[in-house]
This record gives structure tokens, C-alpha cells and sequence, in this order.
């Protein structure tokens, strides 16, 4: 059906696609509503890491025992995501491609070395996180292809997430989430971006707006990843 | 889709939120709408016994579906539900606007965490905007409706025995 249509949207959470709709911000010619297509709700284990499909809410992810076990730090970021409220409806593989930079969970792919798995039409394939985010709302998804899962590898060595935002909920000025040494920061740039913990704000270019200032967003950096990488 | 129970059509047109569905077309006024980008609250109701934002879902999302809105939490002329009768002694409402969402995400707070912490308390409200109260009475409210929710305690959270038929004024 995505392949038939012009300008077509995928609805599945729709915690970010509605208020866009809402606002008018967004005016895609069509949705196309995925939530009643049957066995694309598992999370399950691949791999040693979680596999979370692409009708998982974000509740469900938090909720999860193998979650819990195979990858703390997922459940840690889809705490940080929004409210409960939002979480009851809201998919991780939403939040992903979706591509907000601001968003806690594709810097936690990143972070990870995960992947999502893209299908359409003509076949599937898997997508590394680092080739997947291009842009802010951007994505190498091609119109006509859906995330139906994304894969979480274990986290069992030292990890970490940490945020400055306004209100609890709300999305982060500045954030950075730790997976053994490395560290991958969002909110400061188009998309997550792996950084240096010991010169994490090298070559970064923050955006300023009526929250925070560019310099602001810079020291922020500094702040999560000394509180990720304490001495 | 259902609507407290009762089985209503969907709407004709596909673009129609649940939210203005409920109040519009059901005539469910109870359901308020704040700010139309699920920030404020106002607009939770029960999907399929979960709270969600009605303002960010279509009414046609709903078809097959269960949405229960502040109207359906109890009967005209019947007692108040236990959340409803919390915010009622404990005062947790000034203007009135906010307090059927913030009823409804308590009613799914305490079904997720029947006898919640205090920092599960703040959590669980924190999806919601209340410009009057300062969020103290409501903050008493919930911790008075675990007291009277009939749920029983599995030993979380702050778990102090209360007696389950126990409301002591």
C-alpha cells in the first residue's frame, strides 16, 4: 500500500505524527494505519539483544522482563520518553523513525550498534543505526518501506543515559547515553552522534531557540558526560 | 467502537480526532480539550482499559475498541469511583478543567501501581497540567484513592497495611 501512494504517512503510536497533523505541520496525502496488521507487537530475543517490533509500545518495552535482562538501557531511555500516557500508545520503532534528534532512543540504537529492519514490496534489509538517521526527521527508509522491528543488542557492560530538559517529559535540551566507552549524544545535532567522552562537544554545532542557547546546549554536553563517565 | 459500554459508529470522516469525536458526535463532554498536542492531559480517557491521549488518536483508531471517559467511571446517581471520591475529600481540583485527565492517567497509575511511592505518584501525574492547585491536593488525592481502591496490595511501594474496607476520616 506504501508503494501505491503518493506522499503517504505510516501511523502506528502517532504520539508525534498527530500533534503534527494537528498543527498542520504536516499535511502528508495519506496514512497509512498499521496497528491493525496482527504479529508485529513481539519483543523478543535475537542474538543475545532484543528485538522490538514495530506495534511494541513503549509501555510494553519498559514493562519487559527480557527487556530488563537483555537490555537495561533500552529500558532505562523508554523511561525518559514523555509521559506513562504517551508510552501506553507510542512504539519504539515510531520514535525511530521518526528521527527526532532530540529523541532519547535513536542515540540508544546508535549507541549500541543496533539496526532496524526495513520491508516493502521488494524485500527486507537491515539498516546499521549509523547508516539509518541523515537528517532531523530524515531517515534512509525509502517511501515505500516500513520498520517492522529494530534490534537492541545486549547491554551488559557499563551503560548510562543522562538528559537536562526543562520539565520532566519533555524533550531534552541536551542528552548522552553510554554504552561501555562509547557515547552517543542527542539533541545537539541533525541526528545522534557518537562523540569523544574525553572532548565529547568536538565539532559539534548545536542549534540555539528559545530554551537554550548554542553555548548553553554546548556546556550541557559537558555536564551528561561527565555524569556518564564520572572519574 | 464502544464508549462506556455502549456501542457507537465510527465517524464518517476518517480525519475526525477521538477527542472531538467523543464531545461532537457522542456528546461526551466530559473529555476536555486543552492544548490539542498531548502536553496538557486533559483529553485522557481509557483505551482498552489504558489511558491514552484522545486528542492523539483518530475516532476510527477506535473501531473494535474500548474507550471509557470520565462519564463511565460511575453511574449517575451511583457512588463515586474510588479516584473520583479522592479528588472530591482530598480537593483536588480548583477550576475543574484538568481534572477529568488527571483522573483518568490516576485510574491508570493505580492499576499499573496500586499502592504507589511518592516519586511514582509525581511520575504518574506528570503527564498532566494543572494551573491552579499546585499540584499538592491532587498529589493527596491519589495517595487517598490507593486507600480506597478495592485493589489488593502485592507488598509495593509503601505498602502500610491498610485495612482494604478502611476509609477513616
Amino acid at each position: 500500500m506504501l508503494a501505491s501512494l503518493e506522499d503517504a504517512k505510516v501511523l502506528a503510536g502517532g504520539q508525534s505524527l498527530v500533534p503534527l497533523l494537528n498543527f498542520r505541520l504536516a499535511r502528508p496525502a495519506h496514512l497509512v494505519d498499521i496497528n491493525r496488521i496482527p504479529n508485529l507487537n513481539r519483543i523478543y530475543e535475537q542474538d543475545g539483544g532484543v528485538v522490538v517490533q514495530a506495534l511494541a509500545r513503549q509501555a510494553e518495552v519498559e514493562d519487559s522482563n527480557l527487556v530488563g535482562q537483555r537490555c537495561p538501557l533500552l529500558g532505562l531511555a523508554v523511561r525518559l520518553v514523555a509521559h506513562r500516557v504517551i508510552r501506553n500508545r507510542g512504539t519504539v520503532c515510531g520514535s525511530l523513525a521518526h528521527a527526532d534528534p532530540a529523541s532519547e532512543l535513536p542515540a540508544t540504537l546508535l549507541v549500541l550498534n543496533g539496526h532496524v529492519v526495513a520491508r516493502s514490496t521488494r524485500g527486507t534489509r537491515i539498516i546499521p543505526a549509523a547508516d539509518f538517521f541523515t537528517s532531523v526527521f530524515e531517515t534512509t527508509l525509502a517511501p515505500d518501506e516500513l520498520v517492522v522491528e529494530a534490534w537492541f543488542p545486549a547491554s551488559t557492560g557499563k551503560y548510562a543515559i543522562a538528559e537536562e530538559s526543562r520539565r520532566h517529559g519533555d524533550f531534552a535540551l541536551a542528552g548522552g547515553v553510554r554504552y561501555g566507552d562509547r557515547l552517543a549524544l542527542f539533541g545537539v545535532a541533525p541526528t545522534p552522534v557518537l562523540a569523544d567522552p574525553k572532548n565529547p562537544t568536538s565539532g559539534l554545532h548545536p542549534s540555539g531557540d528559545l530554551e537554550a542557547t548554542p553555548e548553553f546546549r554546548l556546556h550541557l554536553v559537558q555536564v551528561v558526560t561527565d555524569r556518564l563517565f564520572p572519574a | 467502537m464502544k464508549v462506556n459500554g455502549i456501542v457507537h459508529p465510527a465517524p464518517a470522516d476518517p480525519r475526525r480526532l477521538l477527542s472531538d469525536h467523543l464531545r461532537h458526535d457522542v456528546g461526551l463532554t466530559g473529555t476536555h480539550v486543552g492544548c490539542e498536542h498531548g502536553v496538557c492531559g486533559c483529553c485522557t480517557v481509557l483505551f482498552d482499559g489504558a489511558p491514552v491521549r484522545s486528542c492523539l488518536m483518530l475516532a476510527v483508531q477506535a473501531e473494535g475498541h474500548e474507550v471509557t471517559t470520565i462519564e463511565g467511571l460511575a453511574a449517575p446517581g451511583a457512588p463515586l469511583h474510588p479516584v473520583q471520591q479522592a479528588f472530591h475529600e482530598c480537593h483536588g481540583l480548583q477550576c475543574g478543567f484538568c481534572t477529568p485527565g488527571f483522573v483518568m492517567s490516576v485510574v491508570g497509575l493505580l492499576g499499573q501501581h496500586p499502592n504507589p511511592t511518592p516519586e511514582q505518584v509525581d511520575e504518574g501525574i506528570s503527564g498532566n497540567l494543572c494551573r491552579c492547585t499546585g499540584y499538592a491536593s491532587i498529589r493527596r488525592a491519589v495517595v487517598r484513592a490507593a486507600e480506597l481502591s478495592p485493589s489488593p496490595r502485592r507488598g509495593e511501594g509503601r505498602g502500610e497495611g491498610r485495612a482494604e474496607e478502611g476509609p477513616h476520616k
